[in-house]
């Protein structure tokens, strides 16, 4: 199995997409007649916490593939997944609150359901690799890591749905099923800023696949040549090995 | 907070523009230190390899030495 292939051509994609967003949200997006030039932070927080919750659900339908076939290939996909989406989450947290602090004039809003749902999200899959650290035997790691990622996937949506359903909040509602209230240009704009941002998702994670596979294979090779049949880990990790 | 958000007029450019450079250099920032610590890894991986090879080639001296030998 190689991650590698077809690494160069998605690397372009993305550098070329991410470019373009760029180049479209400073020059052809209009400024936003309510929050002015600080909107153009939407095209980069907005992406990224949405590729990031869905890198999570992602994570979670890689884990059932481990548990259904035990495989463990599954496993180190599903843990690249969530160890990505957790980077690109807290880059989401960042930038929204840096858009919070110039929009509402504080840092973080704890009345607010989206931050708040967020962050409760983001903080749910941290524990993943400290659940992970807890577990010696890499089987049971691999089995318990991958029961922690279907269960936290699934409280994505419903924690999506009950801040959508909470009545009182702030947070802008321009995606909306129904199409939203954006206009043109700037959906445009943001529609080519989240396909960017996950073409970097993929991107970094095939990157990461191919990074983790390269040592793997390099191991089993240490282990060809030394006649070594067992598996003996390097030190004990959170990462699968 | 409706009312904090209906008393926040639009940012005047020379004050929202560091806050817009702050959010894109702190996504590319990130995306750099990520790079940064696979480079790393990759040293390593690299390092590893050549460890490899010439606990190979030294196999193989070996076996070649003890060929003659024989």
């Amino acid at each position: 199995m190689t991650y590698g292939r077809g690494l160069r051509g998605l690397s372009l994609a993305t550098v070329a997409t991410i470019s373009l967003a760029f180049a479209l949200v400073f020059f052809y997006a209009p400024l936003d007649a309510d929050q002015g030039f600080i909107q153009k932070i939407f095209y980069v927080h907005v992406p990224l916490a949405i590729v990031s919750l869905c890198g999570f659900i992602f994570g979670g339908v890689l884990a059932i593939a481990h548990l259904r076939t035990g495989d463990r290939r599954w496993d180190i996909r599903s843990y690249v997944a969530i160890h990505m989406s957790l980077i690109f989450g807290i880059a989401g947290l960042i930038t929204g609150s840096i858009w919070a602090k110039a929009s509402w004039g504080h840092w973080w809003e704890w009345s607010e359901p989206t931050l708040v749902s967020f962050l409760i999200v983001l903080l749910l899959f941290a524990t993943y690799q400290p659940l992970r650290f807890a577990i010696e035997d890499p089987e049971r790691q691999a089995r318990y890591a991958s029961v922690f990622a279907i269960t936290a996937a699934a409280f994505v949506p419903l924690n999506f749905i009950a801040v959508r359903l909470a009545q009182q909040y702030v947070h802008p509602r321009v995606l909306t099923l129904g199409g939203g209230n954006l206009p043109g240009p700037m959906r445009l704009t943001f529609l080519i800023s989240l396909a960017g941002i996950a073409l970097l998702y993929v991107t970094l994670w095939k990157y990461e696949m191919t990074a983790k596979n390269a040592r793997m294979q390099l191991r089993a090779a240490r282990r060809a040549l030394s006649g070594e049949d067992t598996i003996a880990p390097l030190r004990r990790s959170a990462a699968p090995s | 907070m409706s009312s904090v958000v209906a008393a926040a007029p639009a940012l005047p450019l020379h004050k929202a523009g560091p806050y817009v450079a702050a959010a894109y250099i702190v996504f590319v920032a990130i995306v750099l230190v990520y790079v940064a610590i696979m480079a790393v890894r990759l040293t390593r991986t690299e390092r590893e390899v050549t460890r490899l090879r010439h606990d190979v080639e030294a196999r193989r001296e070996a076996e070649e030495h003890e060929e003659t030998l024989a």
